[in-house]
């Protein structure tokens, strides 16, 4: 059952990567596949990943997250959202990314996009031995 | 010879050619031969995307890559060169310009009308008959999807009867 209020989320990556993810992103919030739908690109030609994209999709405003820029998965996803502008694509999806993502599906998918990225983006930090940091001061300066 | 790799795979530049084979042969330059490619500038930067900065990627017709090829392998680079289909990959061969060349299938996957040889490499018939050509020009063709990856000699894939025996 999708739940048609919101953007649709598909994470789209190599390996048992997707289902991973997705599947975290139940265990802390709750959400499932009506917000967030795992795909592989596993054994998938190029012709054959975009259609299942776009069946997962369909016609609701849509956020693609991808694994690599450079792999097939954010390929696929770019050349589809290229003509639909109900597609948004983001490459290097993280989990951070998308726990802030099933919590905000109701704003518009531009702006939802942008946010995601800057979320994904800060939480990415480094605790080195001997910094002293717990990781976070070296990306909120 | 500055092509370390010759690769056909479907999905052109992606994960396993980047950094699979990336990391085992450190290439400098990833030469995509595909026509349509060749003349979308828009598909060129997609591509692009994400290369590491040590990688240039070149885009070519068929026909410029036979012009160049003899250079290519001169000129003291570090080449990946990749094709989307065999059918490419037999059009560069034409004439014997691969002969002697290690050419690699690293991803023909399933699509309809195409039949499993391995789990990386589905093959339609005419696919099978460019295979062949390529092979009778002197290419010595093999499919491995990554470096540690066993190698299966085209022999053996024409071989099997299409339905994955």
């Amino acid at each position: 059952m999708s739940d048609a209020a919101g953007v649709l989320g598909i994470v789209v990556a190599h390996g048992e990567m997707a289902i991973g993810l997705t599947d975290a992103v139940r265990n802390i919030t709750g959400v499932g596949p009506d917000a967030l739908v795992p795909l592989s690109n596993r054994g998938l030609a190029p012709a054959a990943l975009a259609a299942a994209i776009q069946r997962e999709a369909g016609p609701r405003p849509t956020i693609l997250f991808t694994d690599l820029p450079s792999g097939s998965c954010g390929v696929a996803a770019r050349l589809l959202a290229r003509h639909d502008p109900n597609l948004v694509v983001i490459c290097g999806v993280n989990l951070p990314m998308l726990l802030d993502f099933v919590t905000h599906r109701e704003q518009p998918l531009v702006e939802l996009a942008a946010r995601l990225v800057s979320k994904g983006r800060a939480a990415i930090s480094c605790a080195a031995p001997g910094s002293g940091s717990n990781g976070n001061s070296a990306v909120s300066r | 010879m500055a092509i370390l790799l010759y690769r056909v795979d479907e999905r052109l530049i992606h994960g396993q050619v980047v950094v699979g084979w990336g990391n085992e042969l450190h290439p400098d330059r990833i030469v995509v031969v595909d026509d349509e490619l060749a003349a979308s500038e828009w598909e060129q930067e997609l591509y692009s995307l994400g290369l590491p900065t040590e990688m240039t990627p070149r885009f070519e017709t068929v026909e410029s890559t036979r012009t160049h090829l003899a250079e290519w392998e001169a000129d003291g680079s570090r080449s990946i060169l990749l094709t989307r289909d065999v059918r490419s990959m037999a059009r560069v061969a034409n004439g014997g310009l691969l002969e002697g060349r290690d050419v690699n299938l690293g991803g023909l996957h399933y699509a309809p009308g195409r039949d499993a040889v391995l789990p990386y490499v589905y093959l339609s018939p005419d696919e099978r008959t460019a295979l062949e050509e390529l092979v009778a020009e002197g290419a010595r063709v093999a499919a491995r999807d990554l470096p540690g990856a066993k190698r299966v000699s085209a022999e053996k894939i024409l071989a099997r009867d299409g339905r994955g025996s």
